[in-house]
């Protein structure tokens, strides 16, 4: 519990609360009048509205598209399932630079819709909103979808022996169970899509802004610190209601549930309706997340070959530091694979010690102390990453605790956003252990170690390995934090996909494209490695 | 308490297992953190994403001076001027570079340097020596120009616009795309550009005017000019339709250098009379701990060797009068004589309020 404790305190309460008081502080004093009158402008009334019910309309959208791919992820077994898992879940760890540019090119003049009947959706809500459900269609399948293929098919088919028609007994068994996931999926869709920054700034224009797209304008670009410091308190309050909210239908959650084997509970698709079922789920993941993915992999080869055609050429060209003895680095782009692969695992290790030590505490101990301790872990979903990374910088800033150019701190704020996950991972698991098995181990002579490595190890080194893969991944396409981190020239993946799109040239977008798709088959193939280890009792992500 | 130590312990040794792997290959990031060394032979240069040098004339700066360059770059020209603000007093480095004429007033005001003037400054353009009291010193100038789609022109038999007044004439109508004065640097050069020629009570009306002949407004210099304008390489597969974009007098001569082959005329080309000029400036931190380094640095960066390695790196002008452009620049880049440009301090007192009434002028 300490060390948990002093990571979030150092790392993150210390730095936001120094960057807001710095805003709400002038000569000494605390202005708190600040909120009535930053709340009363127009424009920022605006921003708080937009942010609130495009967060509501995604959420709604994401439900109803996803639940139907939930179904089927849990009930039925087709070839390539588990590859499709993976795939769906990589647009969620994706950077936002990245898919923004992936969708534009899908909703935008030329794209398919574009194609098919003139309709273009950039710069409209509609390209926000189906951005968002591509993000997170894979939150909702993982959460209902997890539950979904333990619950014990024999129990809606008991009721329908008894009489109950198809729905009713969906409604009066299935669904009371399922509940609660639902809710939690919705509140973290909901979490997310408040808190949405490059979606809402790539495909929205400069006319939609949310709380966090306006938090970074006023801090980063107009050093408006008041006004940030009061939209930042305005999105804590907002993110803590729905957290609070999350962790109470958590709890529901983990009330007993009869929990089966998911294997055993999917089965081969069977009828005329079945089969279109699956087919219209599979075509929505088609076209709502392998097309954008599929565009950015296309200009990653159009155009390479030196005359108009397809070709290797930007992934030749990502080994070298450039040509005409000018580059956009100091090194090859390509070497930006190994500064975040090197830094997502310094992160996920990181990561994994603080989320499990969390995890394990909470598991033991009980009280609105260590609830509130389970809330405030998430919070780090929910700030803004300008804020932290700002912070940082006035914090952070005198021995032993001077990391501000320091490489360990691209790390540290990955970390950040990986222990939830870790936690969300873990805790469940970790819960479901009987203490009973320990207490059978002990009386029957096990020294406690043993015990330990008997009876919790194998229960729970799944549970660890799945959490380090996602800490893994959401490292890797960590974006917004790692930008505002100086440090000597070293760009992860997304920073180096930012810079490349930054600039113009051929030779420069291609590579952007080429580097985009390097960074997206690793978070695949790190996703589909999960698939393989996939724990019995899956975790909420 | 036993049980939370045996978790603790998992996770541990988990952590572990994963630390063995990262030890493989964390030498070179933790290497290069920690190499400060004795704080005398290291001078640190703080700059926005931006920022480029060839690594041949980092080397030849250790070799004339003994000093190593270590580079910090963090986020836009914006946000990383923002950063230093917010750390004065205790920098991060020892210079910064990067600060340009519409933000000057900023970190001057904020007392963000010391001043200190360079040798050889006098061999830097005149016009670019805005700051009396040497707190900064002139690097580079870059005009913002609206560039235009050559084949979309030749094609539809037009002339490309030369000047602010024609991007108001029917024929250019729905052409344009222009960024975000609030967010984006040459969507604030651009607006600038326009209060310096039609003045400061004639480009309310002249945006009014650009607004009803379909001017378009995206957030980033990046969506504008790779999403947005048919002319440059990504607009080209994403099949843009705008020939018209607010970006550099040097884009079209990076269209050329990183296009394979590289094509004998550059696909694009600038409107002379639509541009706005920037000066970027460097200056020696307050509190820096390396001042005699950063110094050295600073008459470095306005050395001939630094300064005709800038255009192809950063794709701007040098400030030196005698330093050779690159071919490259001269075979394809349009030289812009005589730009508008605003004072510094007329910008600092006024930009918020233009940004404002831009904004529900053109955005709303």
């Amino acid at each position: 519990m300490v060390v948990p404790v002093a990571f979030f305190a150092v790392f993150f309460a210390y730095p936001v609360t120094a960057i807001v008081g710095r805003g709400l502080k002038a000569g000494g004093d605390w202005q708190f009048g600040r909120l009535g009158e930053v709340l009363a402008r127009p424009d920022i009334l605006d921003v708080l509205w937009f942010t609130t019910w495009q967060a509501l309309a995604s959420t709604a959208l994401t439900l109803l598209i996803a639940l139907p791919g939930a179904y089927v992820f849990a009930r039925f077994d087709f070839p390539g399932k588990q590859l499709l898992r993976a795939v769906v879940t990589v647009p969620f760890v994706l950077p936002t630079v990245v898919v923004g540019t992936a969708f534009l090119a899908l909703l935008g003049r030329g794209g398919l819709l574009d194609e098919a009947w003139g309709v273009r959706l950039d710069t409209t809500v509609w390209a926000i909103l189906l951005a968002h459900v591509f993000f997170n269609y894979a939150v909702v399948v993982r959460t209902v979808g997890g539950l979904w293929s333990q619950l014990d098919p024999r129990q809606e088919e008991a009721a329908r022996v008894l009489g109950a028609g198809r729905f009713a007994a969906f409604r009066r068994v299935t669904l009371p169970a399922l509940a609660p996931a639902v809710a939690a999926a919705a509140l973290m869709v909901f979490l997310f899509t408040f808190t949405s920054f490059g979606v809402v700034q790539i495909l929205g224009g400069p006319a939609y802004a949310t709380l966090e797209v306006e938090v970074y304008r006023q801090t980063a670009q107009l050093l408006d610190l008041p006004t940030a410091a009061v939209l930042t308190l305005v999105q804590f309050a907002a993110v803590g209601g729905i957290l609070a909210v999350h962790a109470v239908t958590v709890r529901r959650r983990e009330r007993a549930l009869k929990l089966v084997d998911p294997a055993r509970t999917s089965r081969r698709p069977r009828g005329a309706g079945q089969w279109t079922l699956l087919g219209g789920v599979l075509l929505t993941a088609l076209l709502l997340i392998l097309l954008p993915l599929g565009v950015l992999v296309e200009r990653s080869f159009d155009g390479a070959d030196g005359t108009g055609g397809y070709g290797f050429g930007y992934y030749r060209a990502l080994q070298s530091a450039g040509s005409g003895g000018s580059s956009t680095f100091l090194v090859p782009p390509l070497e930006a694979v190994g500064n975040s692969l090197r830094y997502a695992l310094v992160a996920t290790l990181i990561a994994l010690v603080v989320g499990g030590l969390a995890a394990a505490a909470l598991t033991r101990r009980a009280g609105p102390l260590v609830r509130g301790f389970d809330a405030l872990l998430m919070l780090p979903l929910g700030v803004s990453a300008v804020t932290v990374g700002f912070g940082f910088l006035i914090t952070l800033d005198e021995p032993p605790l001077d990391l501000r150019t320091s490489w360990i701190l691209v790390p540290l704020a990955q970390a950040l956003v990986g222990v939830p996950f870790v936690v969300r991972t873990m805790l469940p698991v970790l819960r479901a252990v009987d203490d009973r098995l320990r207490e059978a181990a002990a009386v029957l002579g096990a020294s406690p170690l043993r015990a330990w490595r008997e009876v919790d190890l194998p229960l729970v080194r799944r549970a660890v390995l799945v959490a380090a893969g996602f800490a893994f991944a959401v490292s890797l396409g960590e974006f917004g934090a790692t930008v505002f981190i100086a440090r000597p020239d070293n760009p992860t993946l997304p920073v180096a996909v930012a810079r490349l799109l930054g600039r113009s040239g051929e030779l420069n977008y291609g590579q952007a494209m080429a580097l985009s798709t390097v960074l997206m088959l690793v978070c695949a193939a790190s996703l589909l490695l999960l698939e393989r280890i996939r724990t019995d009792r899956s975790g909420e992500f | 308490m036993n049980t939370t130590t045996k978790y603790a312990a998992t996770a541990l040794a988990a952590a572990l297992g994963v630390t063995v792997l990262a030890g493989c290959g964390d030498d070179g990031s933790a290497g290069s953190g920690e190499s400060k060394g004795p704080a005398s032979k290291t001078v640190t240069l703080v700059s926005h994403d931006s920022f480029n040098v060839s690594d041949k004339v980092l080397k030849a700066f250790t070799k004339e001076t003994g000093y190593k360059v270590e580079i910090l770059k963090s986020g836009d020209a914006g946000a990383a001027l923002n950063q230093e603000i917010l750390t004065k007093g205790s920098p991060r480095g020892d210079v910064f570079f990067g600060v340009d004429n519409t933000l000057l007033s900023r970190a001057l005001d904020n007392g963000l340097f010391t001043a200190y003037e360079a040798k050889g400054l006098d061999t830097v353009a005149a016009e670019t020596q805005t700051d009396e009291k040497r707190r900064v010193t002139p690097v580079d100038t870059g005009d913002i120009c609206v560039n235009y789609d050559k084949k979309f022109f030749a094609d539809k038999k037009l002339a490309p616009p030369k000047t602010f007044e024609d991007l108001l004439k029917p024929a250019y109508k729905n052409l344009l795309v222009t960024e975000n004065a609030a967010s984006s640097s040459p969507g604030l050069g651009f607006l600038l550009g326009t209060i310096a020629t039609q003045g400061e009570d004639g480009y309310e009306a002249y945006w009014k005017k650009l607004k009803a002949n379909g001017v378009k407004v995206v957030d980033g210099w990046e969506q504008a000019y790779n999403e947005e304008f048919s002319g440059s390489a990504g607009g080209k597969k994403a099949k843009a339709d705008r020939p018209l974009v607010v970006s550099y007098a040097s884009s079209p001569p990076v269209e050329v250098l990183y296009a394979d082959p590289q094509p004998k005329e550059a696909p694009t080309g600038v409107a002379t009379g639509t541009c706005f000029r920037q000066t970027e400036y460097a200056g020696l931190l307050t509190g820096a701990k390396n001042e005699a380094g950063g110094k050295a640095l600073l008459d470095f960066m306005i050395s001939k060797t630094f300064q005709e390695d800038m255009p192809l790196n950063m794709f701007v002008n040098p400030v030196v009068k005698d330093a050779t452009l690159p071919e490259l620049f001269m075979k394809f880049g349009e030289k812009v004589d005589t730009p508008p440009t605003v004072a510094p301090e007329k910008i600092s007192a006024n930009r918020e309020q233009w940004i404002q009434s831009w904004q529900s002028l053109v955005l709303k």
